[in-house]
């Protein structure tokens, strides 16, 4: 396994936001891992931070609830030395009724330079884009991507399995309204994985045969071929829906147990988003197992985001915004 | 046929209408079969008989490389008056009309209060004859507060000015209410005008269902949503000989069904939509809520099928579907932001870059769709046509003038279209309703005896 001990050449990475995996190039994605990789190694040292972002100000913009991926970007953004905030929309004036584009705009006049956003509509981060100055960093939105979550997935499988090529990544579960899913097909696919799409036909939709996917129904079959197994969330609202009868059933089906994991690979690797259903996706025992690499996860997502975080800095100047640069408003 | 008492501000006499006279121009009027070099002569508001020109003109206009039509009529208009003012009033939208050629607009009753009393229609009636701008003709609700469970007092639409009933933006949902409307309009020889789709099918619905909104994660709603609904409407008008017109047409096999609803001898028509012939649901891909519409952009084989449908005349009336809605309500995350466009102002250069220009259509069969067909399906016998006596309501389409649509100059309230920038060929130039200039981008227009044109 070779990992450059450098951050990607910036040459290689010029966009300013991080709106989603789909429309970066297989170099591109490569350049997050390669630089994550180099941070990756900060967290083994006693003193953890660098310098790198110095003086710069990231926002969490968390529209949606979440603990554990607004903690992740607070501690990457504060190891690499940056000024951070968190804004929550339940206790913030869009109660008020302040609409998504005002909210951020007063905070880009804060003096923001990084923007990581979490919103329940796809295409959010998009149009915040369009309308401040800031980097925008796509931290989930709705269905659509969280390619921050992919990233680490993949740099987890590297580390594992020392490649993505030529690999067989089965994700399962509800794919059809999930971004860790978009997300993952993007990137594995541009990789040069075999992804492999498992759930029951109410929520794995055919269509991502023509993006290169293959799509099963049973998990049973699918599982001797598999190198890894990334297990997505249940959503019981969908159950409510009637998209699946039962969560006993879904389980019975989809659920990895001990005894599925023995269908599997001797080395089949694991993953799960967090947080997990414990006894619907996957038993403790599996969870907790040699084959989970949970936890790797989280401590991959820390350096990933670093890595981000540095990427999109190189290419924002520091210091307040006005609005007056002549930025063009819808 | 009755449209109802029309009400004048009493002691106020309107002044004699002057002689027009329109010449040079190329005369196009499908309602007689006619397209080629003519002039056109306007008396107290009426059209003259050709040949019998009488004294000099009042007014003359220079309509050399123009075409000159029966007023467009758009029978898909939402105006937002009473109750969403901030949007559009029957004013600001009876000017954006003009402004794109049309001289006639049906509007649709889901305003708040909805237009499901006669009371409610004459308001309209009266804000529109203040207004003085395109004509208005409201179109009634099919149930009471649009909520789809109780017939409204139809008759008393109609007394009061409503030419067709409709519960738009919502379908009638209930079959069995859908029959007893088709039934009962038969009484006034009036058009159930429907939109088709199937509300459980849609649910959480931003965009069509398909490979794009399977990609950007975003609710579907399914073409079958709107082809279930066009099947069964179909059926009922059979059984009831009612008159079903399916409003805004999307899908293929919507399209089909009515070719087939046709051959069976039901009396069903369809219109469609610029943005169906001229968009698809790819362009959701930037998020931008100026492709949110309902029903929503399609994929390329529908907006073929609904070319076709066109062509063969499956497919007899083209309306907007003008759906204006203010700045701060479009900029929103896509899911909260209201489905439509505006579409007055873009009718003409989109069917003429996306029909005319491409072959499918020639401008008389265009016309025949903008013009003579929607005023047979409402009933006005006296416009959609330029034979001698019938109303003086003239479009002059200038058809090759290149120019660039920029909402900001649109005359509706709202701006929300997803045509900004768009490089166009076609304009409507000047309008009369009811034979006064109401509206010119000028150069043409002469007083008797002046040099200069107005």
């Amino acid at each position: 396994m070779t990992t450059p001990a450098q951050p990607a050449d910036s040459a290689v990475w010029t966009r300013k936001h991080l709106l989603g995996l789909e429309e970066l190039s297989a170099e591109e994605i490569l350049a997050i891992l390669d630089t994550a990789e180099s941070f990756a190694e900060v967290s083994t040292r006693s003193r953890k931070k660098v310098p790198a972002l110095q003086g710069r100000i990231v926002f969490n913009l968390f529209f949606e609830n979440s603990t554990r991926t607004r903690t992740s970007f607070s501690l990457a953004a504060k190891r690499l030395s940056a000024d951070t905030q968190d804004f929550s929309a339940s206790t913030s004036s869009l109660s008020k009724g302040e609409s998504f584009i005002d909210t951020a705009r007063n905070i880009e006049a804060m003096g923001a330079d990084v923007l990581v956003v979490r919103h329940p509509t796809p295409g959010t981060p998009h149009l915040l884009a369009q309308h401040v100055g800031c980097s925008i960093i796509n931290a989930g939105d709705g269905a659509h991507e969280h390619p921050t979550q992919a990233l680490l997935d993949l740099m987890t499988i590297r580390r594992a399995k020392g490649r993505i090529e030529g690999l067989t990544v089965g994700l399962l579960g509800d794919i059809s309204h999930s971004r860790v899913a978009r997300s993952n097909i993007h990137a594995l696919t541009k990789l040069g994985a075999r992804v492999i799409l498992c759930g029951p036909p109410t929520l794995v939709p055919r269509g991502w045969e023509r993006f290169g996917c293959e799509v099963a129904y049973s998990l049973d079959e699918i599982l001797p071929r598999c190198d890894v197994v990334n297990v997505l969330r249940i959503q019981f609202e969908r159950q409510q829906r009637g998209l699946f009868p039962s969560v006993a059933e879904y389980s019975q089906f989809y659920m990895m147990t001990q005894e599925r994991v023995r269908l599997g690979k001797p080395d089949l690797l694991l993953l799960a988003p967090g947080p997990i259903n414990r006894g619907v996706e996957l038993t403790p025992e599996v969870a907790d197992g040699l084959h989970s690499a949970i936890l790797d996860q989280v401590t991959n997502g820390l350096a990933v985001r670093m890595a981000v975080l540095y990427l999109l800095s190189g290419r924002v100047e520091p210091g307040p915004r006005d609005g007056r640069d002549g930025r063009s408003r819808q | 046929m009755s449209h109802g008492p029309i009400h004048r501000p009493p002691g106020r006499e309107n002044p004699p209408l002057p002689t027009i006279q329109i010449s040079g121009g190329r005369i196009i009027d499908p309602s007689q079969g006619l397209d080629g070099p003519g002039d056109l002569w306007i008396s107290r508001g009426r059209i003259l008989p050709s040949g019998g020109a009488p004294e000099e003109a009042e007014i003359v206009i220079d309509a050399t490389g123009l075409i000159v039509c029966p007023g467009l009529i758009d029978i898909h208009v939402h105006l937002r008056e009473p109750g969403n003012e901030e949007d559009e009033t029957i004013a600001t939208g009876a000017a954006a009309a003009l402004a794109g050629g049309v001289t006639s607009v049906a509007c649709m009753p889901n305003t708040i209060p909805a237009i499901d009393t006669q009371a409610a229609a004459e308001f309209v009636v009266l804000q529109a004859q203040r207004a003085k701008q395109a004509n208005v003709f409201p179109v009634g609700a099919v149930s009471k507060g649009r909520q789809g469970a109780e017939l409204a007092e139809l008759g008393q639409l109609v007394d009061g000015g409503a030419v067709a009933f409709t519960d738009d933006g919502a379908p009638v949902a209930s079959a069995d209410l859908m029959r007893r409307a088709l039934q009962y309009a038969t009484m006034f020889d009036r058009v159930i005008m429907q939109h088709c789709q199937v509300p459980e099918l849609t649910v959480g619905g931003v965009m069509n269902e398909g490979i794009e909104s399977m990609r950007l994660g975003l609710g579907g709603m399914p073409a079958a949503a709107e082809d279930i609904m066009v099947a069964r409407d179909i059926r009922l008008a059979e059984i009831t000989g009612g008159r079903l017109h399916i409003q805004h047409i999307s899908t293929a096999r919507s399209v089909e069904l009515v070719r087939e609803g046709k051959r069976r001898g039901v009396r069903v028509t369809a219109e469609a939509c610029p943005h169906h012939f001229a968009l698809t649901d790819e362009r959701l891909r930037t998020f931008d809520s100026n492709y949110k519409m309902n029903p929503p952009l399609r994929t390329w084989s529908d907006v073929e099928a609904v070319i076709g449908g066109l062509k063969d005349g499956t497919i007899e009336f083209i309306a907007t579907d003008h759906a204006p809605h203010a700045r701060e309500k479009k900029m929103r995350e896509i899911d909260l932001a209201p489905f439509g466009i505006v579409g007055l102002e873009t009718l003409v250069p989109i069917t003429s870059l996306c029909l005319i220009e491409p072959g499918h259509l020639t401008w008389s069969d265009a016309i025949a769709k903008m013009s003579c067909n929607p005023a047979v399906l409402l009933g006005l016998t006296d416009k959609g046509t330029l034979r001698a006596g019938a109303d003086a309501d003239v479009t002059l389409i200038d058809p090759h003038t290149r120019w660039t649509i920029d909402p900001a100059q649109f005359r509706s309230k709202s701006r929300n279209t997803p045509f900004g920038g768009w490089e166009v060929n076609a304009r409507a130039h000047t309008v009369i309703v009811g034979g006064e200039v109401r509206y010119t981008r000028g150069g043409i227009v002469r007083q008797a005896g002046a040099a200069v044109p107005a």
